[in-house]
């Protein structure tokens, strides 16, 4: 048992090492790119990517978090309502999805639908030699293939997080004009009194740190592949299970961090 | 194609060699490592181990190749051919030893200044390895947008040219998956010129392909290099096609050359292992050395991207 913990533990302080040095060679190759007067990244693949990351997913995450949103409102009020205290729902709903659900779900969905794509095709690059075709012709294989992808979704999903929010918001709103008979004046006050600007910024803050995690992870493991088809297919499952547990014990630590440092007054 | 196009490309080389660090192209014969030297090898390795955990891949492997040649690798599988191919590219460092091309040592370079001789390399795949998501023109376009300074109109016509060279002109906005394998091969072979490179690597260029296909590829193979004083090394299994494109040969087995000569040697030799192997016999040294070892040995990942 000891014995299975330490060579787990051993796993993974070494896979956390090649992750640290996936980041760090992606950046030297971007440094050389630069210091010869070239462009980093091609804008073409960098908007390929923002378009895919971003707006490929805003109809799956404003979904989900609308009808979390919705179901959250509805059996909250229905327990508030007990008490008279159902004014208390848009508050509920805007501060957990700014500082929590939001950049949550975000991350989980998109460690899903993005993750999950990312680590298949690098993994069928991988297998099929073109990642070696792009080392050996001197490109850079983790500025050219690494660098755009994690770009677009560290810094698409904090804005995926605001539309999460939103359209939580929203999913509330409905529920408290049509079921608690909140007025929407009323509701949006309320909502407006519930959302911190401490709040929000550590949202965007999380969930920039989970894109950075999804995407690292992601791409690690397709670049990492080995054994044909079925070893894409055994990384592309690794790479979802590990970016989801991983963002929610870093989401963990960041809401520890958060009551230790700063506490709610 | 044509010799002008030839000494096009040749003169070109000197232009691209210098265009990561921005130095003007050097006079003729004035290289930096005896490139331009015809006595000195463009490739050598000096005494190269390379081992996989337990399994020794390569045991003390030395070998020049020198400018113009043709150098066909032979061996079983799981015998090191591609693994050599990749110590001259840099993706794997040997175990001991060193590997040199054109005068530098390859095991030695840091990341920019090999990625700076890997652009006077070129590399064709087993299953060629085209950049699946862009079309046959950006396959072609891309080591030239990335590595050299060309212009738009200039990277077009050097694209018609290549594609030209092997006979694929009408393909170029088609993406690879609509291609056939020896289409797929024939573009890069394409790719693998864009860059006039000084040496081109084949990983077995007749694998998968009809005889008629493999017989062009050959054709093209030797057309192509002798057209434009490239040196090459080809890895392959195909027999015929060894014969045909080779100018010199060498056979690995358990780890070692065991033979280095021109092909008509190869033909008559008396070793019985080389004998076995160019005859395709059942019978004799190699089955009963392989009942004795794994058949390949499980490769880390070939990628400095995936270390």
């Amino acid at each position: 048992m000891i014995g299975a913990i330490g060579r787990s533990t051993r796993n993974a302080l070494i896979q956390l090492g090649s992750i640290y040095r996936l980041l760090l060679g992606m950046v030297n190759e971007l440094g050389d790119q630069v210091s010869r007067r070239r462009p980093p990244l091609r804008r073409r693949v960098l908007f390929e990517q923002t378009d895919r990351v971003g707006i490929g997913s805003i109809p799956l995450v404003a979904m989900v978090s609308f009808f979390i949103g919705l179901t959250m409102a509805l059996l909250i009020g229905a327990e508030l309502k007990v008490y008279g205290t159902e004014r208390l729902v848009p508050q509920l709903i805007a501060i957990a999805f700014s500082r929590e659900l939001g950049p949550l779900m975000t991350g989980i969905v998109l460690a899903a639908r993005i993750g999950a794509a990312f680590t298949a095709e690098l993994g069928t690059m991988t297998v099929s030699e073109e990642v070696e075709a792009v080392e050996a012709m001197g490109l850079g294989p983790l500025r050219f293939l690494v660098a755009p992808r994690l770009l677009a979704i560290t810094g698409l999903l904090p804005c995926l997080v605001v539309i999460s929010t939103l359209a939580a918001v929203f999913g509330s709103f409905l529920v408290s004009l049509y079921y608690l008979n909140i007025a929407p004046g009323y509701f949006f006050d309320l909502t407006q009194e519930g959302l911190r600007v401490r709040d929000v910024l550590m949202g965007i803050f999380k969930s920039g740190v989970f894109g950075l995690i999804i995407g690292l992870v992601a791409c690690y493991r397709g670049l990492t592949v080995k054994g044909g088809a079925a070893g894409v297919g055994n990384a592309t499952t690794s790479s979802v299970v590990t970016s989801v547990t991983t963002v929610i014990g870093t989401d963990t630590l960041f809401n520890i961090l958060q009551q230790a440092l700063l506490p709610n007054q | 194609m044509n010799p002008e196009a030839a000494t096009h490309s040749i003169d070109r080389r000197d232009e691209i060699r210098h265009l990561h660090d921005g130095e003007p192209a050097p006079a003729a014969n004035a290289d930096d490592g005896g490139a331009g030297d015809d006595d000195a090898p463009l490739v050598e390795l000096q005494d190269v181990v390379l081992r996989f955990g337990k399994k020794t891949v390569l045991d003390g492997v030395s070998l020049a190749v020198y400018p113009g040649e043709r150098l066909i690798v032979l061996g079983g599988s799981g015998s090191g051919k591609s693994t050599t191919l990749r110590l001259i590219m840099g993706i794997l460092q040997p175990t001991a030893g060193r590997v040199f091309f054109c005068g530098h040592e390859i095991s030695a370079l840091g990341r920019r200044e090999l990625n700076v001789l890997r652009a006077r390399i070129g590399m064709v795949y087993q299953y060629s390895a085209l950049i699946s998501s862009l079309t046959v023109r950006d396959n072609l376009a891309l080591p030239m947008e990335e590595l050299s300074d060309q212009k738009p109109e200039e990277i077009d016509r050097i694209i018609d040219e290549k594609l030209a060279m092997v006979n694929m002109g009408n393909v170029k906005s088609a993406m690879p998956a609509e291609l056939s394998g020896g289409m797929k091969k024939r573009i890069g072979l394409a790719r693998a010129l864009v860059l006039d490179p000084e040496l081109i690597l084949f990983d077995e260029p007749s694998a998968g392909l009809d005889p008629v296909t493999s017989s062009i590829v050959d054709e093209l193979i030797i057309n192509l290099t002798e057209q434009t004083q490239t040196t090459s090394i080809v890895v392959t299994h195909e027999m015929d096609s060894a014969f045909r494109i080779g100018t010199r040969m060498v056979m690995l087995y358990e780890g070692k050359i065991i033979a280095d000569g021109p092909p008509e040697e190869f033909r008559h030799s008396s070793n019985p292992v080389v004998t076995q192997f160019v005859e395709g016999r059942t019978e004799g040294p190699i089955l009963d050395s392989t009942r004795h070892h794994d058949p390949k040995p499980e490769q880390p990942a070939t990628t400095t991207a995936g270390r």
